[in-house]
């Protein structure tokens, strides 16, 4: 008789348990060994903290984190979580504290900017009564530091005391695209927030999936503007954790209405837009490049959609309970003409995207989809069922969600099986 | 201070009224004809806002691409089946200029997908410039500045 294991067919890049999505044993797995572990996660950005002082609530996976800048300009990150009782020492999203110091309300501990302990009410007690004992040392009760790297002013912490060097993680693939983005100076344009009711990896695919494009969003066909002669590709980092999808738009004037004759849809061209100003794309890189979506593993998306640019942030709060924060940017030197433009543009993307909002559904009815389905496995064998470096064009291949799941299962190794063993 | 004429408070309230319940009824192809042409919808988070921040969820600045908006939700967008009611305050008239009038008014739009729990969706407050001709009144420029910032799933139904 076959001793089959009780967990069935172990998960492979091609072929995944939709135990993954469901299971609070494998989402707490993941926690150490991905998002603590050997990697780095996005923080934010660091034109959102310019001056000294300046600070942001982030999170890496679940864990809250609070992003400063301090003195002489340098950047810290520490968990946001008091070493007395564990309480929330900041308690705003943003602001400045122009002090430097951040003080828990609860009992007044106060910290530096980059964490360390600097003050504790009654230390010494009160006229010999009560205090801490003098081996008391405030060194050893110090705020959760991370260590911080910043690559072309997005930032990255790791819990990580062995992981490479970011611009080694991110390999040269990825940060020529990073470069391509950031090639000069940017401003905050602000944040929406769309809450999912699924699963982080969900949306981790849904971004490097490129064969739903043309068929979940449905807006430029049905504006008769989609086109499949358009030039794209993906291209991963050597390892397939992170991957970039690059359309090019057709060289010269672009005139939508040819569109419909190379749409590859019954429904083309069944609308016409009234206003094709929400569609300009006024190209600002030294290419023709129309869309960038570049999903950095675990946690971040960079993008550039026609004129629109943003990072989406991955926060984990529950093995159904996904954030994704978008904050959007233009460049210091934009006039207001430019950034009404980009304005205009956003209708595109966020959680009211015309060619976006679809996502946020999709990993909905994936999460309602697996529900009670462990031990059965998605199918993930669009254009092979291998993981490559480079791919053209990219709309009909999975590639880079197998390359997400190389990564994740390399990372999550022997746990995902224990994992699952403990819940079973 | 001047009182404010009551037919004129009446008028605004009855545009407020009628512009949630054309939402909730989903006569969504009658909604782009409470603006002028050239008007300005935005929907955009209080933390933006208060922050000097201008990037908002929807932005359309004519009556155009609020119609695009429309075909795209009837046509385009995939989103989870739901109900909106929109419940909306008593507009306090912040300034009268002529044929112009600036308002604000408190809203909450509850939602109901289909497995009909109510939930409240949105939260927040128009910021609104109305042009008002011969009795009759349109919107020149709608700001939702919303509390809920943390958007379920997505937003595709317009506020």
């Amino acid at each position: 008789m076959n001793a089959a294991s009780p967990m069935g067919m172990p998960s492979l890049p091609t072929a995944v348990d939709y135990r993954v999505y469901h299971d609070a044993h494998i989402f707490a797995a993941e926690q150490r060994n991905i998002f603590k572990g050997r990697t780095w996660c996005y923080l934010g950005l660091e034109a959102e903290i310019p001056n000294s002082g300046d600070y942001r609530a982030t999170h890496v996976g679940e864990t809250p984190v609070v992003l400063v800048r301090g003195e002489e300009g340098k950047i810290h990150a520490w968990v946001n979580r008091c070493a007395h009782k564990g309480a929330t020492v900041c308690r705003s999203l943003r602001g400045n504290q122009a002090d430097g110091s951040f003080v828990c309300v609860y009992h007044q501990w106060a910290y530096d900017a980059e964490g360390t302990l600097v003050g504790v009410p009654f230390r010494r007690g009160l006229k010999g009564v009560g205090g801490y004992d003098k081996n008391f040392d405030p060194a050893n009760h110090s705020l959760e530091k991370l260590r911080v790297e910043s690559y072309r002013g997005m930032v990255f912490g790791t819990f990580s005391a062995d992981v490479e060097p970011l611009e080694v993680f991110l390999g040269p693939v990825m940060c020529k695209y990073i470069d391509r983005v950031f090639h000069r100076p940017i401003k905050v344009l602000g944040y929406s927030r769309q809450y999912m009711a699924g699963n982080w990896k969900l949306y981790s695919e849904n971004s490097r999936d490129s064969y739903h494009g043309a068929l979940l969003h449905l807006f430029y066909p049905t504006f008769g503007i989609y086109r499949q002669s358009q030039d794209s590709a993906g291209e991963l980092d050597e390892q397939g954790y992170h991957n970039v999808f690059t359309v090019s738009k057709p060289k010269g004037d672009i005139d939508y209405g040819s569109f419909g004759d190379e749409a590859n849809r019954e429904m083309q061209g069944v609308a016409k837009l009234q206003d094709e100003s929400l569609l300009q794309f006024r190209p600002e890189i030294e290419d023709d490049v129309g869309l960038h979506i570049q999903s950095l593993f675990p946690s971040v998306v960079l993008q550039q959609i026609q004129n629109t640019l943003a990072t989406r942030q991955i926060v984990t709060f529950g093995v159904d309970k996904t954030e994704l924060v978008w904050t959007y940017f233009g460049y210091t030197d934009d006039d207001e003409e430019t950034t009404r433009h980009r304005l205009r543009n956003l209708n595109l993307v966020g959680p009211s995207g015309l060619i976006s909002m679809e996502d946020g559904e999709a990993v909905e009815l994936c999460q309602q989809g697996t529900a009670g389905a462990e031990g059965k496995h998605s199918f993930i064998e669009m254009g092979g069922d291998d993981v490559r470096g480079y791919y053209a064009p990219m709309g009909m291949d999975e590639n880079a969600v197998r390359g997400f799941w190389k990564g994740y299962l390399s990372l999550m190794g022997e746990a995902l099986a224990v994992s699952a063993e403990a819940s079973a | 201070m001047s009182l404010i004429d009551p037919a004129l408070q009446g008028l605004v309230d009855s545009l407020n009224a009628r512009y949630g319940l054309c939402l909730d009824d989903g006569r969504l192809e009658q909604w782009p004809e409470f603006f002028v042409d050239n008007c300005l919808y935005q929907v955009i988070a209080r933390e933006n806002v208060e922050n000097g921040l201008p990037a908002a969820v929807m932005y359309c600045d004519s009556k155009g691409m609020l119609i695009d908006r429309v075909v795209a939700l009837r046509r385009a967008n995939v989103f989870p089946e739901h109900f909106s009611r929109h419940l909306i305050s008593r507009a306090i008239l912040t300034g009268i200029d002529g044929e112009t009038v600036t308002s604000e008014a408190s809203y909450a739009v509850l939602q109901t997908r289909n497995d009909g729990e109510t939930r409240i969706y949105n939260a927040g407050k128009y910021v609104d410039r109305l042009l008002i001709n011969d009795g009759v009144v349109h919107l020149v420029s709608r700001m939702c500045v919303y509390d809920t910032h943390r958007i379920a799933t997505l937003l595709a139904t317009p506020i």
